[in-house]
């Protein structure tokens, strides 16, 4: 059939302009990225893996046992998750890919420190202001359900191949719940709650601060959990575009046709999905 | 006696609308058109109508109504949690209305706190850190206002509970909290959104007591808002009722029972035990013949009995003062002998009360005998008015007036 509106042409246009107009906004986002991403990667790897394993063994055994850390009953909590920890980390290292495991949670945490920094601040806007969330809603819709190859294509438009397209392309797809359960989580806050703060005197920041963000807690740190467990699923998609780690090395498999090397790489990723979503559960729990 | 004390806030035609045509539901409201047809006009519904209120300083000012009749709508203008459309609100001689958000902040910071139904906790904060929370909001120093809070949760007994949390009490000891938190911030005004409503009976009745106490300790100026008329009459020193939004009757839980401003007011008292509240005063008959004891003999007491047709008079002497009864047929055995005082026919063992007392206790003074109750004053002893006993027993009993007739004449048969 023949095309009776060329919305496609617009946005091609439009994109061009704003790599033309803007292009010393994106090689400085460019370069602010990249080294970010590059400094976390060379700190990790100048540690031997067994201090990284260790460190993650406490924090993870700390995340759930809390309180209980020192006593037998927080011990016998945490046993399941610390063993799993240290034998899927061990797992990792011994089939060759740690440096990849290891560049693969650099994006991760660059990509969800960047997507928390925008959503949260979102999420409180839409939650207030219902002018916003009309704004801000059918936005998230279209980030959730356009295909993530989608917007890799302008993402390598703007900033090359590499590590950059990658974890912007990662944020895009990971932002949505951290704005929508930052939201939901403020928005469930009991009005009389708010209505005592109003009446004591609080002002618009007081609310927020001393009780809506505390109250809605549990809501938000749920919206991590998820921004992280996107954020991980993204990276195997944005190593597409350059961005390396656990998620090129499956893209090698497929090309490559190695069925090994694919499983392997996909063990690893589950590993780091498993470990980051039980200690960030453990956090939000409590 | 409430009229000496000092306005402390004062409601002038305080009307608030809730919609999007306020303005436009207001005229209509101003000229006298329905609610019903103002909601079909403007989809605006009236929340306060024209309100007008005086609370006095150091009161309990009860206001009640059924859900739905803006009680609580009206407690909230009052620190504007809801903006009024129009009318004023003053506290002491501001008006609060015209007040900048700068200077409503402080107003609800030091001037006003609030009580709410669902006590309205913060679940994440300790029971300390909840009672200091007022205080927190107005920025004081940690150390000074967990002082003020300790004392706070002292006063509403709760000390002891400062290190826990708000969910592992018990309803009415979290409403303590709320109250404590209300009362940390030394407010001159204390309003209470239906407070009580929420707890167990038992629990409720002991809050009331326990908030007479601090009242009479502390004399705020209390705003209660309820739907439950035992506890406005148990709490309030006036009451005003409240019905569609409108005030429909303002006044003491007495002058509502026994005067009810319209049918509403009247359907809504008539469950309540009257015995507690109506008293001696409302029950007296005021302008009573009188004897006095060294002005008048037998024949003379005697015209008078036959004149207003009763057995029995009240004797006082010359200062006014009450001395007890003469009945019919012991004056007329002094007149016949002849005698020229009645002084040997006075009765001075009989019942009297003060005017505050109440019909319930009146009655166990007229078990077993006839005379009717006389209500003296407290200082000079003059007798003030006489309570009959068949007054008494129609407020007790709810008879009507010939049954209770009826009763009496089968009693003295027997």
């Amino acid at each position: 059939m023949e095309k009776l509106i060329d919305i496609g042409k617009y946005i091609e246009i439009g994109i061009n302009a704003l790599e033309e107009n803007f292009s010393g906004l994106w090689g400085a986002i460019d370069n602010l990225i990249s080294w970010t991403v590059d400094s976390i990667n060379s700190v990790f790897l100048i540690l031997p893996f067994y201090v990284i394993i260790a460190l993650v063994t406490i924090g993870a055994y700390y995340a759930k046992a809390g309180k209980k850390a020192f006593t037998k009953e927080g011990a016998g909590k945490a046993a399941g998750m610390t063993a799993f920890v240290i034998l899927g980390l061990l797992l990792v290292w011994a089939m060759g890919y740690w440096k990849e495991a290891i560049q693969t949670t650099t994006l991760v945490i660059v990509s969800t420190v960047i997507a928390l920094i925008l959503g949260i601040p979102l999420g409180i806007w839409s939650a207030r202001s219902n002018m916003a969330n009309a704004i801000i809603r059918p936005i998230l819709d279209l980030m959730q359900t356009m295909p993530a190859f989608v917007y890799l294509i302008p993402a390598i438009f703007f900033f090359s191949v590499g590590n950059t397209p990658g974890v912007i392309a990662t944020v895009i797809f990971s932002l949505p719940p951290a704005v929508r359960l930052t939201s939901l989580g403020i928005r469930n806050v009991p009005s009389d709650v708010i209505e005592a703060g109003y009446a004591f005197g609080a002002t618009e920041k007081q609310i927020l601060f001393k009780i809506q963000l505390p109250l809605a807690k549990t809501t938000i740190l749920a919206g991590i959990n998820q921004v992280i467990l996107l954020a991980l699923s993204m990276v195997v998609i944005a190593s597409m575009v350059g961005a390396k780690g656990l998620g090129s090395i499956v893209y090698q498999g497929i090309q490559q046709n190695n069925i090994a090397k694919g499983f392997e790489a996909g063990l690893g990723i589950v590993v780091l999905a498993i470990i980051l979503d039980r200690i960030t559960q453990s956090i939000a729990k409590k | 006696m409430s009229d000496k004390r000092k306005t402390k806030i004062h409601v002038e035609n305080l009307t608030l609308i809730f919609g999007k045509r306020k303005q436009e539901a207001l005229k209509l409201l101003q000229q006298g058109i329905s609610k019903d047809e103002i909601l079909k006009r403007t989809k605006c519904t009236i929340g306060v109508n024209n309100a007008n209120l005086e609370i006095k300083e150091g009161e309990i000012f009860v206001i009640m109504g059924l859900s739905g009749s803006g009680k609580s709508t009206l407690i909230r203008c009052l620190n504007r949690l809801n903006d009024p459309t129009s009318g004023k609100v003053f506290i002491d001689d501001f008006d609060i209305t015209r007040e900048s958000n700068k200077e409503l902040l402080e107003t609800r910071r030091t001037k006003m706190s609030m009580v709410f139904q669902k006590f309205g906790l913060l679940p994440h904060r300790t029971i300390l850190e909840n009672a200091a929370f007022g205080l927190e909001i107005r920025g004081e120093e940690k150390e000074s206002r967990e002082k003020k809070a300790i004392h706070a949760l002292e006063t509403v007994g709760l000390q002891g509970y400062e290190a826990q949390f708000p969910s592992e009490l018990s309803g009415g000891m979290q409403q303590r909290v709320g109250l404590a938190r209300a009362l940390a911030n030394d407010p001159e005004v204390l309003l209470m959104d239906e407070a009580f409503s929420a707890l167990d009976p038992l629990i409720k009745s002991d809050m009331q007591d326990e908030l007479l106490q601090i009242q009479n300790k502390l004399h705020k100026t209390i705003v209660f808002i309820t739907h439950d008329l035992d506890e406005a009459i148990k709490i309030g020193d006036r009451i005003a009722i409240m019905k569609d939004g409108v005030v429909e009757q303002i006044g003491t839980a007495e002058d509502i029972l026994t005067n009810p401003a319209s049918e509403y007011v009247e359907a809504f008292v008539e469950k309540v035990d009257r015995k507690s509240i109506i008293t001696a005063e409302t029950l007296m008959f005021k302008k009573n013949t009188v004897v006095e004891i060294n002005k008048e003999g037998p024949k003379g007491v005697l015209r008078k009995m036959r004149a207003v047709g009763l057995d029995i008079l009240p004797v006082e002497d010359d200062s006014k003062k009450f001395l007890g009864y003469v009945w019919v047929h012991d004056v007329l055995k002094l007149e016949k002998a002849k005698e020229t005082t009645i002084e040997k026919a006075l009765k001075t063992e009989v019942p009297s009360v003060y005017k505050n007392y109440t019909v319930e206790e009146m009655l166990p003074l007229i078990t077993g005998i006839r005379y009717p109750v006389a209500v003296v004053d407290e200082d000079s002893g003059r007798l003030l008015g006489i309570v009959s006993q068949t007054s008494l027993i129609i407020e007790a009993t709810r008879y009507e007036m010939d049954e209770v007739m009826e009763l009496k004449e089968k009693a003295n048969e027997i």
